[in-house]
């Protein structure tokens, strides 16, 4: 199972500038790789990204093979509301996973 | 005898001195006070990495080994939390004193080894493979539980020979470029490589994420990337020359504090 580690300040006052920070372990594996005896290794790899903060997408990206494994992607918004960021990571073989923290605003 | 022969004789007593000398210098260990983690070489980016728990990608492993951690296996049926209880607590210093001596087989076994140890005799499951990434996972989450604390080899005098034999390792000479552990990483430390700063050679972050591989790794498989570049050949996974070499290895580091799992380039 892909593990994420999500870093999302519990609590923001309005109109502050929010870095948010997110780790996802995956081998993101290129397709450009033989293995020892010569047969290729399959592309598997992420190849979208995408933050939605109570329901609107604020963040989005495509992933290509030339990123490391395990991407780290950080990203900085402005705390608007109270409510709920959400992540969803999708890729190659039916990867799909999707987190979200909540966020408080003073 | 002539004045000429008497001094051809000191000129050549001086010479064996000099070499001697030499020789005895090559191998001075690096003073206490300047022992550091290569930490400190470290750019900022990946220090900013390694300082962050939700940066640091060895964290990923870290959170697989706390569920290793509770996950009943083998015959017994028995997790490692079913012996062992809460591992903040249990595991705390475990890491920092590996290699330790295991009477059942006369000699030193590493974090590794002992989880695999633990794995077959307690809980009567196959042992994880050498590097696999469950036994990566649990070295990772047991020595995350050590971090901070200063690395301290037990005062063991059984290990004593061991020591020996690992002290012995790193200051031959190895493989096609003929050159010991030492040559670099205590006469040449803080020099450059390359393009890379000499590092101590301090095993005080394993098992770490080096961003080369893209990947948690132990410190057999750095071991083996050094023999590998001094075109030698490297030992088996799990060997116990290996071991020997980490004892050497941690005792030249103590004091150090443990930063499992560290980040290195």
């Amino acid at each position: 199972m892909a593990r994420a580690l999500i870093n999302v300040p519990a609590k923001a006052k309005r109109g502050e500038i929010i870095t948010i920070k997110t780790l996802i372990s995956h081998v993101m594996e290129t397709g450009f790789r033989h293995n020892q005896i010569g047969v290729k290794i399959p592309r598997d790899i992420i190849t979208s990204f995408a933050c939605t903060y109570n329901g609107e997408e604020i963040f989005q990206a495509d992933l290509y093979p030339a990123i490391t494994a395990n991407p780290f992607i950080a990203f900085t918004t402005i705390a608007t509301e109270s409510g709920t960021i959400a992540f969803t990571w999708r890729g190659d073989n039916g990867f799909s996973v999707a987190e979200s923290v909540n966020i408080t605003i003073e | 005898m002539s004045a000429n022969r008497k001094r051809t004789r000191w000129l050549a007593a001086a010479a064996v001195l000099l070499v001697l000398a030499a020789v005895v210098s090559a191998h001075a260990e690096i003073p206490l006070a300047e022992r550091r983690s290569s930490y400190a070489d470290l750019a900022p980016e990946t220090k900013a990495m390694q300082d962050d728990d939700t940066s640091n990608p060895g964290m990923l492993a870290v959170l697989d080994g706390e569920a290793l951690w509770k996950t009943k296996a083998g015959n017994a049926g028995r997790a490692c939390a079913d012996c062992h209880a809460d591992a903040r607590v249990s595991m705390k210093g475990v890491a920092a004193r590996y290699p330790a001596f295991e009477p059942a087989l006369s000699r030193p076994v590493n974090l590794e080894q002992r989880i695999n140890i633990c794995r077959t005799e307690r809980q009567q499951a196959q042992p994880f493979a050498y590097e696999s990434k469950d036994l990566l996972a649990l070295t990772a989450f047991v020595g995350l539980q050590s971090r901070g604390l200063p690395i301290a080899p037990p005062a063991d005098a059984r290990l004593r020979p061991f020591l020996d034999a690992g002290r012995e390792t790193f200051n031959r000479r190895l493989g096609q470029l003929n050159l010991s552990c030492g040559q670099c990483h205590d006469d040449n430390w803080g020099k450059r490589l390359v393009g890379n700063i000499i590092p101590q050679a301090h095993p005080n972050g394993y098992p770490l994420y080096r961003l080369e591989w893209q990947s948690i790794g132990s410190l057999q498989r750095r071991l083996r990337n050094c023999m590998i570049g001094l075109r030698a050949e490297p030992y088996e996974y799990g060997a116990p020359e290996y071991v020997s070499l980490e004892l050497y290895l941690m005792w030249r580091a103590r004091g150090l504090p443990v930063e499992t799992p560290a980040v290195r380039p």
